[in-house]
């Protein structure tokens, strides 16, 4: 199962304070939906205001990615810059 | 092309060093910045702004001021309609509108000295100002906070009553300062240190300073009476400022145009919106254009900076100097609203070094200070000049080399680093090692000097970006860039045309759009242009590419496989055919016959921009007398994937270890009991100037191109901030003999520290 | 606001405008003349973004006032370029990437022009204490140093003293 870890505080918000747990999905969409119906907001959050590293690889937005079985996926404020 | 990058010595336009297309304007006085633009009718507009550091807005009067003969309109915060709000994204990630709103025009409280209460429109720059005069503010003074330690403190007047701290479980009964707690890390720290052969910790500050762009903020905007609006103005992303007047006027973004002008140094600062809602706003009442150029003090006083920081860092690590753990907390002044780039300090600090035990902790914390914006590698310098310190400390416990401890710590391809991207294209290791064999390190450091080094990271980005590529009929081709050109852009984006499309760069020029005249941009910004506006480029130049092979296939009724781009022209490979290649020109001349205008637009989310390492030596001495630091050789070195035009590759690193020495040196906030800056200006807040500084050595670090880009460009604007905080500061600790943990290094601070010795 | 009539020889040419009298040259040659090649980066003599030479000497011309220039003669650096052909100081700078923002830039290239008319060999030290009043954010001047340094070189050859 993949899995989730998070770096953001706002996602501590969310997930009652828990920062690394499985999920099912294979897809990034299919990330979203698992994370707004496991942790209602967070999802939209995710999609809205954060980026994702899938396996070592910062995708700022990565809606069409997919996950494989083992993959790690860390949640990260999007990184912007001067 | 499209898989992988060309090879350094087959290109003929990337890595030489052309005069930029935009350079004779900048060097006669032609090249129109944000405050140069005037037009017919046009009207003065002016900010009121509050004395107090932290007050509550009872009433505002703006009677007498509309009486006034010749002023024409006057905005507060009550002309903003943000609406829904929400989020848009800025320089250091996503911001609240609302709250970039009532910076621009306060809402309720005034927060800051300098915050901006109310602004009027008037005939004459005399008559703005005597109405200012006429504007009442009632205001009942509240207790201030400067210190961010004193922000924390449980005593502290609290700025806004819906604060709670995210990411705290539970949530917060109480209202507090800090914005943010922000936790990251791996692995067994406590063990880790358990274990240690050796440990080092400290205590570090670093203060408030300004991005310092020589052009202060400026813009005009012109309300149209069917709702659609102009707004010129220098930023660093026409887009986004759209986006904010947008929202903050609750307008549809068709009916806002937004013009850059030249931009006059951003480094980060103008990565959001201080003028243009509130010209918008005045012009909008009033029907004129309203144009808005901000005072050197209004720019320190109400702009940028970017956070002072506090930070505790613990260090454990094997006899060897192998960094075993590494604890840290960083509090991070966000000045008068949440927003600090504390998460990039926490995710930066560790990420030149392969630590596997890490504990990091960051306070996001809100005090009576100007809202901070971003500056060059937001967050990263701060907790570099901890880090590096800490490192330098260690290598001297263990008596090893400065570059030698960071070459065993330092990061290689295939890496984890604590936010979750793994390392690649990195020539961490290969930078360090070259930077060894510069004559600068292999020479001794002379008497009554000492030399510091230190490293640094910043991540990078791609992201949106669009590009256009015209070709002219005569065979000119004209790129259309999405971004404001801050540091010689339109140079790189010209030649990378011209790299693909064969031809001499005088052919090619480039120009900056406004919002109506190519697709969405994010802004200029996280050192993102050449990789991603770079990669559209690239690609829209590419499609013209094919779209002229296609024209001669058709000319020369052959198969287009047959037809190869070469030089700037179509050749046949066709043996049955005995044609002459047809070149641009040609090929642009009869476009009419062959299917018409040749021009190709390309939008892209860029995905795979690769982050950037640095490293700096530093040699100074101190005067004894006076506690005066003079920097008398300097040299950078970064991993810079491929430098496209390699002057401003130079000048990226050149400028920011400037920016780094003034920092380490000089640059500060003070502010006095009442919490009113005393130094805002630039005598007071002393910029490096040319008689600071030595010539800025530069190794531009070429082995590991960045494959995900075409010509293998990494970002390199950031980078060169990080590591001169600690380089100096580790050069001065040698001198005074002990280590110097809070900046600036000021003549008075360095003179204490070396008495007290 | 009371106004006067100034009368100044701006780049070579005779210029008549209305000034204000708390007015700065600066603001006069950019709002009055619209010659915005200079810049107001401080306005308080700091940065010099707004160089110019009056009467041969090199100003900040935001601390000057507008009606301090009645019958001076005024070189900006709208009057640097020599009909069609750049000076050599301005050729240097873009050939050396001395700018990146180019907006301090108008101010270097007044004081670097005004610092070789008087010592066309400076060495590399006088450059940077005679262009201490320059202020750039973007270069570390480097590249600044090194344009001047040419340029003057170029100088002395075309005009051998």
């Amino acid at each position: 199962m993949p899995r989730v870890q998070s770096i953001s505080s706002r996602v501590r918000d969310f997930t009652g304070g828990l920062d690394a747990f499985d999920v099912e999905a294979r897809t990034v969409r299919a990330l979203i939906r698992e994370l707004d119906a496991r942790f209602p907001g967070l999802g939209e959050l995710v999609e809205e205001n954060m980026a994702i590293a899938i396996d070592g690889e910062i995708f700022q937005d990565a809606l069409g990615a997919s996950l494989g079985e083992a993959s790690e996926i860390v949640l990260i404020p999007k990184i912007s810059g001067g | 092309m499209s898989d992988g990058n060309q090879g350094g010595s087959k290109l003929k336009v990337v890595g030489q060093r052309p005069v930029r297309p935009d350079g004779v304007d900048k060097v006669t006085g032609r090249a129109m910045f944000g405050a140069d633009f005037h037009l017919p009718g046009m009207l003065t507009g002016r900010i009121k702004r509050s004395p107090h550091a932290h007050a509550r807005i009872i009433r505002i009067d703006t009677s007498a001021a509309e009486a006034l003969a010749g002023v024409k309109a006057v905005a507060t915060g009550a002309d903003f309609d943000t609406g829904a709000g929400g989020e848009v994204e800025a320089g250091e990630g996503a911001t609240a509108v609302k709250e970039v709103a009532a910076n621009c025009l306060a809402m309720g409280k005034a927060l800051y000295q300098g915050h901006a209460v109310a602004a009027v429109a008037a005939t004459s720059p005399e008559i703005a100002a005597e109405a200012l005069d006429l504007i009442e503010v009632t205001y009942e003074v509240l207790p201030h906070v400067i210190d961010v330690e004193e922000a924390i403190a449980a005593n502290a007047p609290v700025l806004h009553d819906d604060l709670f701290t995210t990411g705290v479980t539970p949530k917060p009964a109480k209202p507090s300062n800090v914005a943010v707690k922000t936790v990251m890390g791996r692995g067994d720290v406590p063990g880790a240190f358990a274990a240690a052969d050796v440990t080092v910790e400290g205590h570090y500050s670093t203060a408030a300073v300004h991005q310092g762009y020589i052009e202060p903020h400026a813009c005009v905007a012109s309300f149209g009476a069917d709702g659609q609006s102009v707004v010129w103005c220098s930023s660093q992303g026409q887009f986004l400022v759209r986006a904010l007047c947008a929202k903050i006027l609750n307008m549809p973004l068709s009916d806002i145009k937004v013009i850059p002008a030249e931009i006059g140094g951003g480094f980060g600062g103008k990565t959001t919106v201080y003028l243009e809602p509130v010209a918008l706003a005045l012009s909008r009442k009033c029907g004129r254009p309203v144009k808005i150029v901000m005072s050197r003090e209004e720019v320190f006083l109400a702009s940028g900076p970017t956070s002072g920081a506090v930070m505790d860092i613990k260090l454990a690590a094997t006899e060897a100097g192998k960094i075993t753990a590494a604890e840290m907390t960083l509090k991070y002044q966000a000045g008068a609203f949440p927003g600090s780039p504390v998460h990039l300090g926490c995710m930066t600090a560790f990420a030149c070094y392969d630590v596997e035990n890490l504990a990091l902790t960051g306070y996001d914390v809100v005090s009576n200070r100007p809202k901070v914006a971003a500056y060059r590698a937001p967050g990263a310098p701060m907790a570099a000049f901890a880090v590096e310190s800490a490192i330098d400390d260690l290598a001297k416990k263990l008596g090893m080399d400065p570059i030698d401890i960071r070459i065993l710590n330092g990061v290689r391809d295939g890496m984890k680093t604590v936010y979750g991207a793994t390392v690649r294209s990195c020539a961490f290791v290969e930078m360090l090692e070259q930077l060894k064999a510069h004559p600068h390190y292999q020479t001794p450091v002379a008497a009554g000097q000492a030399r510091g080094v230190a490293a640094g990271f910043w991540f990078n980005i791609g992201g949106e970006s669009s590009a256009a590529v015209h070709v002219d009929e005569d065979g000119g081709v004209t790129v259309v860039s999405s971004n404001p050109d801050i540091g010689g852009s339109r140079a790189s984006m010209a030649m990378m045309a011209a790299e693909v499309l064969g031809l001499p760069i005088e052919k090619v020029r480039c120009t900056v759009a406004d919002t109506t005249s190519i697709g969405f941009s994010g802004s200029t910004g996280g050192s993102r242009v050449t990789f991603a506006t770079g990669m559209a480029v690239c690609q829209a130049a590419e499609k013209v590419v094919v779209d002229l092979k296609r024209r001669a296939a058709a000319t020369w009724e052959c198969d287009i496989a047959n037809v190869e781009w070469r030089d700037g022209a179509a050749v046949c490979t066709d043996p049955a055919k005995d044609v002459k290649p047809l070149s641009m020109k040609a090929l642009a001349s009869k476009s009419a016959k062959t299917g018409g205008p040749i021009a190709s637009e390309v939008s892209i989310n860029a995905q795979g921009a690769a982050a950037g390492y640095g490293a700096h030596i530093c040699d100074l001495q101190i005067d004894r007398e006076t506690g005066r630091t003079t920097v008398v050789r300097y040299t950078a070195a970064q991993d810079v994937g491929r430098a496209i035009h390699p002057s401003y590759v130079e000048g990226q690193l050149q400028g920011g270890a400037a920016q780094g020495v003034g920092w380490a040196l000089n640059e500060e906030y003070v502010y006095g009991p009442k919490g009113t800056l005393d130094n805002a200006s630039f005598l007071d807040y002393r910029m490096p100037v040319a008689s600071d500084l030595p010539m800025i050595d530069t190794i531009l670090v070429e082995t590991k191109p960045n494959p995900r880009h075409p010509f293998g460009a990494k970002g390199v604007g950031e980078v060169p901030i990080v590591p001169p905080l600690a380089a100096v500061a580790n050069a001065v600790s040698q001198i005074v003999g002990k280590r110097m943990t809070s900046l600036p290094l000021s003549p008075a601070r360095v003179l204490a520290a070396m008495e007290e010795k | 606001m009371s106004r006067v009539r100034i009368s100044t020889i701006v780049n070579g040419e005779p210029v008549e405008f209305l000034g204000g009298g708390g007015q700065s040259l600066l603001d006069a040659l950019r709002d009055e003349l619209r010659l915005t090649g200079s810049k107001e980066g401080c306005g308080t003599g700091d940065c010099g973004a707004c160089s110019v030479v009056v009467d041969g000497r090199l100003v900040c011309s935001c601390l000057m006032l507008a009606p301090e220039a009645e019958g001076k003669r005024i070189e900006t650096i709208e009057g640097m370029q020599e009909g069609s052909e750049l000076h050599p100081l301005q050729r240097q700078f873009l050939e050396h990437a001395a700018l990146q923002c180019g907006f301090c830039t108008p101010g270097l290239l007044v004081a670097s022009k005004a610092l070789l008319d008087r010592n066309p060999d400076p060495s590399e030290t006088e450059v940077r204490y005679w262009l201490a009043g320059n202020m750039c954010r973007c270069t570390g001047y480097d590249k600044v140093v090194r344009a001047v340094l040419d340029a003057a070189a170029e100088l002395r050859q075309e005009r051998p003293r």
